[in-house]
């Protein structure tokens, strides 16, 4: 045996052995002490981590539900949309498929090329559309050449289809995809990039109820993003049906009528406030905003003047001119300042302080009494009551009728219209009111403003005698399986509590506005169907100067507020021709239109089939013509001519206790 | 001279442990290559053949007295740091670093032989060295002279990895042998200044935005940070017993970098969890322990010091790769002994294996 070969005399390094093993010790104790940490007490954190790695959720879009009218009509539904997607994962040879898509689609290949690289940053199982909106022929070639075209998927998607076109557009709203602002907010909060929601009108506002639950897919991918398999699927739940208190007959009435022209129509069931016809002119075409909108007709859309983007049944806030003068007169017998007899001399004009107040007739209309004023409509009448009343009493009827604040139709952005006080001048411009400020107000004019939908509900109080319904859109919401998920019963906001005297009164003037000779609505007048109402013009600009045709823009505006039957009233309108001049000429018919509509909906009034009969109706509206003159022709069977029996109407309950009013 | 005492006395401990950790790597990588496409014969195939060809150059090793060494060491040296020249004049660069030599009709990368080599060398100076009261600064001048050569050379390369791995290595048997309190500050005050240059000249971007990333992973966590987050993730997301044999999401769906190489303890981590860990760390350290033993049972300077180079070998490897799989090191590649996928490692792993069997067996010879 060799002696001991240590490494130091006194020392055969085996402390310091001791002392790498204690520090390989440690060095371990610090890993598994490390490992701890990760395996044991972050591990579900890491786990997350690892699962949100692997796992994608592919939603899929639920189809909207449909929107009908009160009778089931489908006003819009879905229609299957089919778009060509490439799935980059599975394409083979990028260049060579792009060009067989763009010989197939007859598209440019550069278009394709654009969207691909557009998309490029996602993941590559997620389908990369290339061309939306494809013909059935065009998918069907596809199909035929699938060989050539690995990596093409085919989608189809459930658009938006409007089975009557633009009908009811501003009603119904379009939809688009939901906004980068709008994507932070709680109402959208379970929405993502892309899906598509109501953006006005019912579409809008029934966003929740329509929308459906989505669907969609957890997908497993790998490290680049290639799909292996699906994990989960959950189906997407169609949305709910919306049915609408609307009447597309009506509704169409109502459009046709306003056709060309600038306005909005309203009609309201007067004993429940359901809103039959909601029409504002001219439409926009709804199918255009899914997608992208084409510059030239977005363009077209915001120049013109007659701003077919508005709705003007909601939002237009319009002096209502003479139909206030139901209000003023309302106000004036419950204040007890007037009664039928009342009387007042019209010379055509009414001076107040060194200001004169004109009538619209000129020539004045001698001794006025309240059916005269409202049936001519004098001015002077509602100047004389307006001063002796003061803004505020009117103003505080005007609220009974539920003007001056929106009524809460159920759509987004109502306008609550303006009726001014004392007060109210005093906070909006910090000085008092001058009582000549008073005067126009009487006849709605001045600081008054109300929106079509108001006025549509003010006269179907007066014509329900008391009370202020709720306007409402929307009848019922079924959900897929039939279930009436949502019922709406009428809604009072609140009741009018007039004297029964003051609606006979009013009633019997309203009457003798469509029905007497020199009344200014007699084109609202109906054949079989009892009409009363009430015509208004809005000056738009104080411009009487002008001379010859005035420019379009500085007409005024032509209002007509009405109900019917007047024995027993179901059905009220209002309408607003805009720059439409005069409420007799323009906007009664419209009324007088709906109002048919309606009627022969119901079987009061029969269809007129033949084309004739339409003609033969029509020459019956516009025979008596003008406000002025009593019609010569003897065209008109019924309610047109007789004047001088008129006040006998053989009709229900009104006429026993109804004075003869003369 | 093969003594039957040299039967009797072989360590079979040792070479059970080992091919027992290489049994659990074989498996390992089954699964971290089950999800690849496969051209020619699978990846656990190959490590098998590897693992046999390893035991056998093993036991070649062991066959033949470990004391020739001495006589060759300078030899082999001079002979490795001669390639590690050659190395940058006309290697084979792929990637980024020249690592490489064609020599005839195969390529071997000098680096690493040199990892055994500095081992020899180290044992080779020290055992004809006397030291009193550990080394001094003078002392060191000749030994850190041996070993820097070889890592800037390695360094050059460039191959942080292995340089750092060679450095490690060396100090540890300077630390064996032991070096005075007084020598050690003077060299880390010295060191600040050198780190400092190296920092500025010496390190590649990519090197240095590797110790960027480690410092703060998320910088990045889609490039150079993806390697220590989605490592982390795997190893993290195993929790107690493990995702389950073939079952690591992580690696599976290719999550993982270089899951069968150097972030092979991630794939087993994510499927064997905290257990199947504990389990290959008691292993590791019961080899780590029992190399250190073989050391302190050695009758011989120059065994002993042997010894202890080996279990730093493996040590720093075990050490550094764990450390960079679980987020506690940079990403350096180096891979775990006798467990990553690779004929190199497992070759110098082996031979290492091979030296410690060879001293374990001849302790009684003297």
């Amino acid at each position: 045996m060799k002696p001991q070969q240590n490494i130091l005399p006194d020392d055969d390094g085996s402390h310091r052995l001791i002392g790498i093993s204690l520090g390989a010790c440690v060095m371990f104790f610090l890993i598994l002490t490390r490992l701890w940490y990760l395996q044991i007490i972050d591990t579900e954190n890491l786990m997350d981590q690892s699962e949100s790695n692997r796992l994608r959720f592919v939603p899929v879009a639920a189809p909207r539900g449909a929107i009908v009218d009160r009778n089931g009509k489908v006003l819009v539904s879905n229609t299957p949309s089919f778009s060509v997607a490439v799935i980059p994962q599975d394409v083979k040879n990028k260049d060579e498929l792009v060009g067989n898509l763009a010989r197939y689609l007859k598209l440019d290949r550069q278009e394709i090329v654009d969207k691909w690289t557009k998309g490029q940053g996602r993941a590559k199982y997620y389908p990369l559309v290339v061309a939306s909106g494809i013909t059935r022929d065009q998918m069907e070639f596809l199909e035929e050449n699938r060989l050539s075209l690995s990596g093409v998927n085919i989608e189809m998607k459930p658009i938006r289809a409007y089975a009557n076109g633009e009908l009811a557009a501003h009603l119904l709203g379009y939809l688009g995809e939901v906004s980068e602002d709008e994507l932070g907010t709680e109402r959208y909060k379970d929405y993502n990039a892309g899906d598509y929601t109501g953006k006005s009108g019912i579409e809008r506002s029934w966003e929740s109820f329509l929308h459906g639950t989505d669907g969609g897919r957890q997908i497993e991918v790998d490290a680049r993003g290639r799909f292996l398999r699906t994990v989960e699927e959950t189906n997407s739940m169609v949305g709910n049906t919306v049915m609408l208190t609307i009447d597309v007959e009506m509704q169409k009435a109502a459009e046709e009528a306003l056709a060309g022209r600038a306005g909005a129509a309203v009609a309201m069931d007067v004993n429940t406030g359901e809103i039959l016809a909601f029409a504002s002119s001219p439409n926009f075409d709804p199918a255009l905003f899914t997608g992208r909108i084409p510059a030239d007709k977005w363009k077209g859309y915001l120049e013109d003047e007659k701003r077919p983007l508005e709705n003007k049944a909601l939002r237009g806030m319009y002096p209502p001119g003479s139909t206030f003068k139901i209000v003023t007169a309302i106000a004036g017998l419950e204040e007890g300042l007037i009664d039928e007899h009342t009387a007042v001399d019209c010379p055509g004009y009414y001076k107040f302080g060194n200001a004169t107040f004109r009538c619209w007739d000129k020539k004045g209309h001698g001794h006025v009494e309240l059916r005269k004023a409202l049936r001519e409509s004098c001015d002077v009448y509602f100047y004389k009551l307006a001063e002796r009343l003061g803004v505020d009493r009117i103003a505080a009827y005007a609220r009974k009728l539920g003007l001056g604040a929106p009524l809460g139709v159920g759509l987004d952005n109502e306008k609550g219209g303006l009726i001014p006080t004392q007060a109210w001048k005093l906070k909006r411009f910090g000085k008092r009111w001058y009582s000549g400020e008073t005067l126009p107000v009487g006849i709605g004019q001045g600081y008054v403003l109300t929106t079509p939908i108001q006025l549509a509900s003010m006269i179907s109080t007066v014509a329900n005698e008391g009370t202020v319904f709720q306007p409402h859109l929307v009848k019922k919401v079924v959900d897929s399986d039939g279930k009436v998920i949502k019922e709406f019963q009428p809604q009072v906001l609140q009741k009018a509590a007039l004297k029964p005297q003051t609606y006979k009164l009013i009633k019997d003037g309203l009457f003798a506005v469509v029905n007497e000779p020199h009344g200014t609505g007699g084109m609202a007048r109906l054949s079989e169907v009892k009409v009363a109402g009430k015509t208004g013009s809005s000056q738009v600009v104080k411009l009487r100067a002008v001379k010859g045709d005035i420019p379009y823009k500085y007409r005024d505006h032509a209002l007509f507020v009405g109900y019917a039957p007047y024995e027993k009233p179901e059905i009220a309108v209002a309408v607003i021709v805009e720059h439409g001049e005069h409420g007799g000429s323009a906007a009664a018919p419209v009324a007088g239109r709906v109002l048919r509509a309606y009627f022969e909906q119901k079987g009061v009034i029969k269809k007129p089939v033949p084309k004739k009969a339409v003609t033969a109706g029509e020459g019956e509206g516009s025979g008596p013509g003008a406000p002025a003159p009593a019609p010569g022709s003897p065209a008109a069977p019924a309610g047109g001519v007789p004047a001088a029996t008129l006040p006998a109407p053989p009709a229900a309950k009104p006429a026993a206790d109804r004075p003869q009013v003369h | 001279m093969f003594d039957r005492r040299l039967f009797t006395n072989f360590d079979w401990t040792l070479l059970v442990v080992v091919i027992l950790i290489s049994a659990f790597g074989v498996v390992n990588i089954y699964s971290a290559t089950s999800s690849y496409r496969e051209v020619g014969h699978p990846y656990y195939l190959k490590q098998i053949y590897w693992i046999v060809a390893g035991v056998v150059l093993c036991l070649t090793v062991c066959s033949l007295d470990y004391h020739m060494l001495e006589d060759f060491a300078y030899w082999l040296y001079g002979g490795v740091l001669f390639l590690l020249v050659l190395v940058l004049v006309a290697g084979k660069t792929s990637m980024g670093a020249t690592r490489w030599i064609h020599l005839g009709f195969f390529t071997v990368q000098p680096s690493e032989p040199m990892k055994i080599v500095i081992i020899i060398t180290f044992a080779r100076f020290f055992s004809r060295y006397p030291v009193f009261k550990g080394l001094t600064l003078r002392d060191l001048l000749y030994p850190l002279m041996l070993l820097g050569a070889p890592v800037l050379l390695i360094m050059k390369q460039p191959d942080l990895g292995t340089a750092i791995l060679v450095a490690m290595i060396a100090w540890t048997i300077l630390f064996f042998v032991g070096v005075r309190w007084s020598a050690l500050a003077t060299i880390c005050a010295a060191a600040i200044p050198v780190i400092y240059g190296g920092w500025r000249f010496v390190l590649h971007d990519y090197q240095k935005k590797r110790i960027y990333n480690f410092l703060n992973p998320d910088l990045d966590p889609q490039g150079s940070g993806y390697h220590i987050i989605q490592s982390k993730i795997a190893v993290g997301s195993g929790g107690t017993f493990g995702k389950g044999f073939l079952h690591g999401t992580q690696s599976q769906l290719r999550f993982l970098p270089e899951q069968h190489t150097d972030f092979a303890f991630s794939v087993f981590g994510e499927e064997w969890g905290f257990v199947g860990c504990l389990v290959m760390l008691i292993l590791y350290l019961f080899l780590i322990l029992w190399g250190l033993g073989i050391a302190k049972r050695c009758n011989d300077r120059f065994g002993a010091l042997l010894a202890v180079g080996v279990c730093a070998m493996l040590f720093w490897h075990i050490v550094i790769n764990m450390g960079m799989v679980i987020g506690l090191f940079p990403v350096v590649g180096v891979p775990l002994p006798f467990f990553s996928y690779g004929g190199t490692s497992m070759v110098t792993s082996m031979i290492g294996v091979g030296i410690l069997l060879n001293i374990s067996m001849r302790r009684f010879m003297f």
